[in-house]
């Protein structure tokens, strides 16, 4: 049992190895900390903290995939949620409609992009660019005059702030949130004994039940800690649920559909599969459209999250979500990356600043940290692929 | 005793779990033409990166001496500093720099800390000139054609001083007229004393030019023999392990029916490079039917099939298209899959497969959406599905989750062959069905033809190997300039009648 783990581990180090680091990371910092790191509350804190930089980081993970880039999503996002501001404190506008109107803009935006960059042919990289200095102008304009927005709606301030209501109303421990772990756990289970089933009817090389067993005890354990973590505190986030449902969406459809099959092979080889009847300005306009969506998603947590629009929001978030893309093992040659590494990717990240914040390290070393972490990661998924192949 | 310039003793490189090469001894004498040849897989390539030092000393056993003293090549520079270089199937060259620039690059003419430009031009004229090539050398390389290209490969070899030339499957990607220079060549060269080791797949060009030969079957070296009297027979029997008594298999039954593709005055007009590539051509294919398509390259055989296939090149188009008796215009290739063509391209690596996404993503890709139920994919159909065409085409792999990059040539093609037989095709265009393959593989895909006509599809089998034409075709186009040049059946033609109306402008 213990060769076979050893294998396993060897075989799929490139898959397992952010994982180790993510769990080598939370290990130091809580250390470190004395406990503090792995707190309720801090934990909780981490999850809303990384919320707006994981939707992008899902977007962008699709862009990469088929070979382009968009640097447009960090000031687009802020001057959506500009926007989002602006409807409801000038205008009046109530909450929902609002969402909608940012979310079409969001979109409206998104296809843009992936018009110039499908359709006239120009590089993404620069029609991005210069969606970037338009949407920094766009906020600056947006918030001229008033200068910072305050944004006085408890409802939408909750999406960035509140937790998801306990039916129960328990004292002591937040038990709606314990059922969804609970039902996530089961979904997981059965989803993975299915898998398995399935394989070994194709004869297709399976893991032993032992390993088997201890990889679906070992993750239930896992999801069922964070989610004890988080009902103990003061329950699930609003964040951390639409980051999970965007997670669910996104990674059924790369990994179940046709679109994402397609997605995948457009980054793949675009000849090939614009010769297999595959739309290269299709895909295209869809990715970035999606990106688009995400990118107003991101405006309107990060506005809830801070109660405000400020000129400055959206800040560098693009290569926040390229960097934790990365570190989620995309490939810049195209048509690998996942969609829930990338997220992983962002939780690495969020953990190396929350860790760094919390042991009092300077924002200086803090770029420097994590521009090491960055480049290990990398240099990392670049050797182990190349001993994969 | 021989004189030999180079001698491969007990060579043995293994790839995880598989003995690529299996103590192999390999001799060269001095001045001689070696020609080795083996199917696909059979270790040529490895035995001659073992040579070049593309694989690391200590990364193989067994020893290599050249010119008598034991060889350690660390890179490929150690290599070309004895005096061994190759040329890949795949060509080095810049295609932005200049002829002169490319035939010096990474060994470049200094004079102090500076490059010699004068002399760097006169140089590689006088080089050209010792193939018997006199041109403007500041022309850059990719306005030439790929048969000079290869010529100019073979230039930067001589300005290093080269005593052992490796040509690697040099005339795979020439046409005719093109290779039989480049043959001559390297006879050439042996008359300055240069020794070559030439890869091939095509046993007419090696029995033409050989002094000895070599065969490798599964890493091992079955047999060497000196070039008299040998016949293609022979060498194919030790390339298999068998003998084939017929590489093109007869079809039991002749069933062509009515005409279902025909197209009437058909231009096409490359915007980018601004030539029209095809020139009101008429042609047509009936059920059960292979038509093959001839011509010299360049005569835009791939262009016509593309300009039929929806037109991905986006070409200025004119003319009529009819597909079972209706007039269509396909704007994308997906319209044209639908009304039930197909094309395997010519190219695997690069449009033809993704390399990246394993055995069956790869099948499934062009026709997805029949095993879509919902908005999901149906993945126990997915694999159903590829693993029928798996056994049904002998696709060797250790499964169908294995990635397109990992398969021989002859196992991506039959992956290709899959995937658009996948789409239910009534019309398939095969475009070079067998470049690069070995015997086995293409004697697979030939009967595969047989069984396809048989059951009522058309095919289009573009190639430029005249015998596979000849072998396989019910009727024969020839293309010449973007013209049909001649329509011949398969009965009257023969290679002369093609090559006449290939060669007719």
């Amino acid at each position: 049992m213990f060769n076979e783990l050893k294998t396993i581990l060897k075989k799929n180090i490139r898959e397992y190895g952010m994982y180790i680091a993510l769990a080598f990371i939370m290990l130091i910092f809580t250390i470190l900390t004395d406990g503090l790191f792995l707190s309720a509350r801090n934990i909780s804190n981490l999850f809303n903290q990384m919320g707006y930089i994981a939707v992008l980081a899902v977007g962008m993970t699709l862009v990469i995939v088929i070979r382009h880039i968009d640097l447009s999503v960090g000031f687009g996002s802020g001057f959506i949620g500009a926007i989002a501001a602006i409807l409801m404190m000038r205008f009046n506008f109530p909450i929902i409609p609002t969402i909608l109107i940012v979310f079409i803009i969001g979109i409206a935006i998104g296809l843009m992009n992936g018009f110039f960059i499908s359709y006239i042919g120009i590089p993404a990289f620069v029609a991005t660019l210069a969606g970037m200095m338009i949407f920094r102008g766009a906020l600056l304009v947006s918030t001229e005059g008033t200068g910072t927005i305050i944004i006085l709606n408890d409802k939408f301030n909750g999406i960035g702030n509140g937790y998801i209501p306990d039916i129960f109303k328990n004292e002591n421990i937040h038990i709606t949130t314990l059922l969804i772990g609970f039902v996530i756990i089961l979904l997981y289970i059965f989803s993975e004994i299915r898998s398995r089933k399935n394989k070994m009817k194709y004869q297709f090389d399976v893991l032993s039940v032992k390993i088997f067993t201890l990889k679906m005890l070992l993750i239930s354990v896992i999801i069922g800690y964070v989610f004890w973590t988080l009902a103990s505190y003061n329950g699930m986030s609003w964040t951390f649920l639409i980051v999970l449902i965007v997670a669910f969406i996104y990674h059924i459809i790369a990994t179940k559909t046709p679109l994402g099959r397609h997605i995948y092979a457009v980054g793949g080889n675009p000849e090939a599969a614009k010769l297999s009847g595959i739309s290269i300005n299709k895909i295209t306009l869809f990715v970035f459209g999606s990106m688009g969506l995400l990118t107003a998603l991101s405006g309107i947590l990060y506005t809830s999250r801070f109660q405000s629009a400020t000129p400055t929001a959206g800040t560098l978030f693009e290569l926040d979500a390229i960097a934790a893309a990365y570190v989620g093992g995309v490939s810049a040659s195209g048509g690998v990356g996942k969609v829930t590494n990338s997220i992983v990717g962002a939780l690495v990240m969020a953990s190396l600043i929350n860790g760094m914040n919390l042991i009092g390290v300077g924002i200086s070393y803090q770029y420097i940290i994590r521009g090491a972490v960055l480049v290990a990661a990398v240099v990392f998924d670049i050797k182990t692929r190349n001993k994969a192949s | 005793m021989s004189d030999f310039i180079l001698e491969m003793k007990n060579i043995t490189k293994e790839f995880p779990g598989v003995k690529a090469l299996d103590n192999v001894n390999f001799n060269v004498e001095r001045g001689e033409i070696h020609c080795l040849i083996g199917e696909n897989g059979s270790g040529k390539s490895t035995l001659m990166k073992v040579l070049s030092g593309f694989f690391p000393h200590g990364n193989y056993k067994g020893n290599i001496l050249f010119e008598g003293k034991e060889q350690k090549f660390k890179t490929i520079y150690d290599s070309e500093k004895t005096g061994i270089v190759t040329i890949y199937q795949e060509l080095a060259l810049s295609p932005e720099l200049s002829i002169y620039e490319n035939i010096f690059l990474g060994h470049e003419i200094k004079s102090g800390a500076f490059i010699d430009w004068n002399k760097t031009i006169s140089e590689s004229g006088k080089v050209l000139k010792k193939l018997g090539y006199t041109m403007d050398t500041s022309k850059k390389i990719k306005d030439l054609g790929v048969g000079i290209q290869q010529i100019i490969e073979i230039a930067k070899a001589l300005s290093k001083n080269v005593k052992l030339l490796i040509l690697d499957e040099p005339t795979s990607a020439l046409n005719e007229s093109d290779s039989e220079n480049l043959l001559n060549i390297i006879k050439e060269l042996k008359n300055h004393g240069v020794t070559s080791i030439l890869i091939s797949h095509k046993l007419k060009e090696v029995l033409s030019v050989a002094d000895t030969i070599t065969v490798l079957r599964d890493g091992e070296a079955v047999k060497t023999l000196k070039n008299d009297n040998v016949s293609e027979k022979e060498i194919i029997k030790y390339m298999v392990g068998r003998e084939i008594e017929d590489i093109y298999p007869k079809r039991s039954s002749e069933n062509i029916g009515e005409k279902i593709f025909e197209i009437k005055n058909w231009s096409a007009y490359d915007r980018q490079i601004g030539k029209q590539v095809v020139k009101s051509a008429q042609f047509n294919i009936k059920k059960g039917e292979i038509v093959g398509i001839a011509g010299l390259i360049g005569a835009g055989r791939t262009e016509l099939a593309l300009s039929m296939f929806g037109n991905p090149k986006n070409y200025l188009l004119k003319g009529e298209l009819f597909f079972n008796g209706n007039s269509k215009k396909f704007k994308t290739t997906t319209e044209a899959i639908n009304a039930g063509m197909a094309y395997v391209s010519e190219d695997r690596k690069g449009n033809g497969l993704i390399l990246d996404f394993d055995i069956k993503t790869n099948i499934t890709i062009a026709n997805i959406m029949k095993i879509t139920k919902g908005i999901f994919i149906n993945e126990n159909e997915e694999i159903i599905v590829s693993e029928n065409y798996r056994e049904s085409l002998r696709i060797k792999s250790h499964s169908i989750e294995q990635k397109a990059v990992n398969l021989s040539g002859g196992n991506q093609q039959k992956v290709s062959l899959a995937k658009w037989l996948f789409v239910k095709p009534k019309l398939l265009i095969l475009d070079e069905p067998t470049r690069g393959i070995d015997v086995g593989a293409k004697f697979e895909i030939y009967t595969l033809m047989n069984r396809l006509v048989e059951e009522g599809l058309s095919i289009i089998m573009i190639s430029s190997e005249l015998p596979e034409i000849l072998g396989m075709s019910d009727r024969i186009y020839v293309m010449s300039g973007g013209k049909i040049s001649g329509e011949l059946t398969g009965k009257e033609a023969t290679q002369e009648k093609i090559m006449t109306m290939a060669v007719d402008y």
